[in-house]
């Protein structure tokens, strides 16, 4: 059984005509618990949408069909109930943006304690501990200082590293990273990527890896899917869909990331 | 919603001047009510006559005996005055608990119900909130008989639409919010949601408002008893020492500026505190002060 099963997904807006292109199209794929997939596409092409879909959390007024199979349990169409269950130790998402994933007004040791204390059950010291531990993984600086910070008092690359915290508190099986380091400057990125990679080696995880940014899928995964306005166009392994593009839309997409590199080059 | 980056608060203003006048405003208010609030505090345990003590001489001026005067009746005004502070404070806080309480629930349960109900929440409040506060609360006083309780229930009542209505746009706003999707995915439960995220993000502002209509309140009970429609003697209000010092008002002025001036008072102070509170209550904008 795998992990993640995505059949004939498709996403279109309630309020749009009948005929209208939905939004997401007949996306298929499929994960093996312990895999890494990319899911590669422009803005606009559906792939956070997908990510949102696969917990369940579409914003209202959006309509998925279609299947997606979680650990087993059917998504589309699902009860709260059903769902509740599933996010967290099954899948957890970790966002493009930090500073608007975070509660503003909530302090980071008890944003990090929240799911720790939901899915492991834990209180009191054995909570502070435990707390500790998350943010000592995602490798934060000045403990004591973190603990009581609000997000806007720390940096970016931080909050970020925060998130990556509580997005692996509650110990998923599928880490659902959504362009987590596009909004990052490039040091910090490179940072940011190591760290996700070294955590979800060392926990075992699946990884659905999305982004815009071809060189940072290539060092993450192994297979990718590219969407092009809501359309898997291409998928294969990560070498060969980058050496060897075979749809026209892929050939455009290495082609600009080509010719960026090479205008870096020339400078 | 209320998050602002520390730049925007500094944008005009530098930080150490908008912070001192702030925090000058806070004193202010805090100072204005802290007064009434004493007197409230102290007619609990001391007053300078009975309340229903007649033998001062009608419409006295003020004097070493009655500090600003007696009334037609030959009240003590300073004795009515200090009670009427404690019904002042009473009402409003007792018409602000009420309110919150009905109207906070209420914003709450439309901002996360489906659209339809959503809506009928919504347009019942739009006409709750058309309608004027006080004579929503005479309709509710004239059904109930008019009492203190009757008087706090009708004007938290009254409220109680303008509550539901802010809080409903507040909440929305911070359901909409990426966080309340992150903290879903990690398996946040509604009820988790309402307490950690959703309230406090909203108390900034609700609390601010929640102020500003203490002094709404206030004014609604001098109002209700200015009609008669207050709490019955020997509750003394301001809005009935107001009623009954009108005729008289050319000879014996001091029975209808006391009261006045102590309405002005608190409402003023509270309207201050309101203000200041404002910046503590939001630890982003704590930074630029």
């Amino acid at each position: 059984m795998s992990l993640l099963r995505i059949d004939r997904l498709s996403i279109s807006s309630a309020s749009a005509a009948p005929d209208a292109r939905p939004l997401v199209d007949e996306l298929y794929l499929s994960l093996e618990a312990g895999a890494r997939l990319g899911l590669i596409g422009e803005s606009g092409s559906g792939k956070s949408l997908t990510s949102l879909a696969i917990t369940g959390l579409l914003p209202s007024g959006l309509a998925g069909s279609g299947s997606i199979t979680l650990n087993g349990v059917e998504v589309i169409g699902a009860d709260e109930r059903v769902l509740q269950p599933l996010r967290g130790p099954v899948a957890s998402i970790v966002f493009q943006e930090p500073l608007t994933a975070l509660d503003p007004l909530m302090r980071v040791g008890r944003q990090v304690a929240g799911p720790i204390r939901r899915h492991r059950g834990l209180r009191g010291g054995a909570l502070d501990t435990a707390v500790r531990a998350a943010l000592d993984e995602v490798a934060l600086p000045d403990l004591d200082r973190m603990l009581r910070a609000y997000p806007h008092e720390i940096s970016g690359g931080q909050r970020q590293r925060v998130a990556i915290a509580i997005a692996l508190a509650s110990r998923p099986a599928l880490l659902i990273a959504d362009e987590p380091t596009t909004a990052l400057d490039v040091t910090v990125q490179a940072e940011v990527l190591a760290l996700l990679n070294r955590l979800v080696a060392e926990r075992e995880m699946a990884l659905l890896f999305i982004s815009h940014d071809l060189a940072v899928v290539s060092s993450m995964v192994d297979e990718v899917v590219v969407l092009s306005n809501g359309v898997a166009v291409e998928r294969g392994p990560v070498a060969r869909v980058l050496s060897a593009p075979e749809h026209e839309y892929t050939r455009r997409l290495v082609a600009s990331a080509r010719a960026l590199d090479n205008a870096l080059e020339a400078l | 919603m209320t998050a602002v980056t520390p730049s925007d608060a500094t944008q005009h203003v530098s930080p150490r001047l908008k912070g001192r006048r702030r925090s000058r405003t806070l004193a202010i208010g805090i100072a204005f009510v802290g007064l009434i609030v004493a007197v409230a505090l102290v007619s609990l345990v001391w007053l300078p006559y009975e309340p229903s003590d007649t033998s001062g001489g009608r419409l006295e001026s003020p004097s070493w005996e009655h500090w600003i005067g007696t009334d037609k009746f030959g009240r003590d005004l300073l004795t009515q005055l200090m009670i009427g502070a404690r019904i002042a404070i009473t009402v409003g806080c007792g018409a602000v608990a009420v309110g919150a309480t009905i109207g906070i629930t209420i914003g709450l349960v439309a901002a996360f119900a489906k659209p339809w109900l959503d809506d009928t929440i919504s347009a019942t409040l739009d006409v709750l909130i058309a309608f004027p506060v006080l004579l929503l609360a005479m309709l509710i006083v004239a059904a109930q008989g008019a009492s203190l309780g009757t008087a706090i229930l009708a004007i938290g009542i009254a409220l109680s639409a303008v509550v539901a209505r802010l809080t409903r746009i507040l909440a929305s706003q911070v359901l909409r919010a990426q966080y309340v999707t992150a903290a879903r995915t990690s398996g946040t439960r509604w009820f988790g949601i309402v307490g950690q995220h959703v309230l406090p993000n909203i108390w900034p502002t609700l609390g601010v408002n929640l102020a500003l209509l203490f002094g709404a309140a206030v004014l609604a009970e001098a109002s209700l008893s200015y009609l008669g429609l207050g709490a019955p003697p020997p509750n003394a209000s301001w809005g009935r020492m107001l009623q009954e010092a009108q005729a008289t008002f050319t000879t014996a002025p001091a029975g209808a500026i006391a009261p006045g001036i102590a309405l002005v008072i608190l409402v003023v102070g509270v309207n201050f505190i309101a203000d200041g509170l404002r910046d503590l209550a939001d630890p982003t904008r704590k930074r630029s002060r």
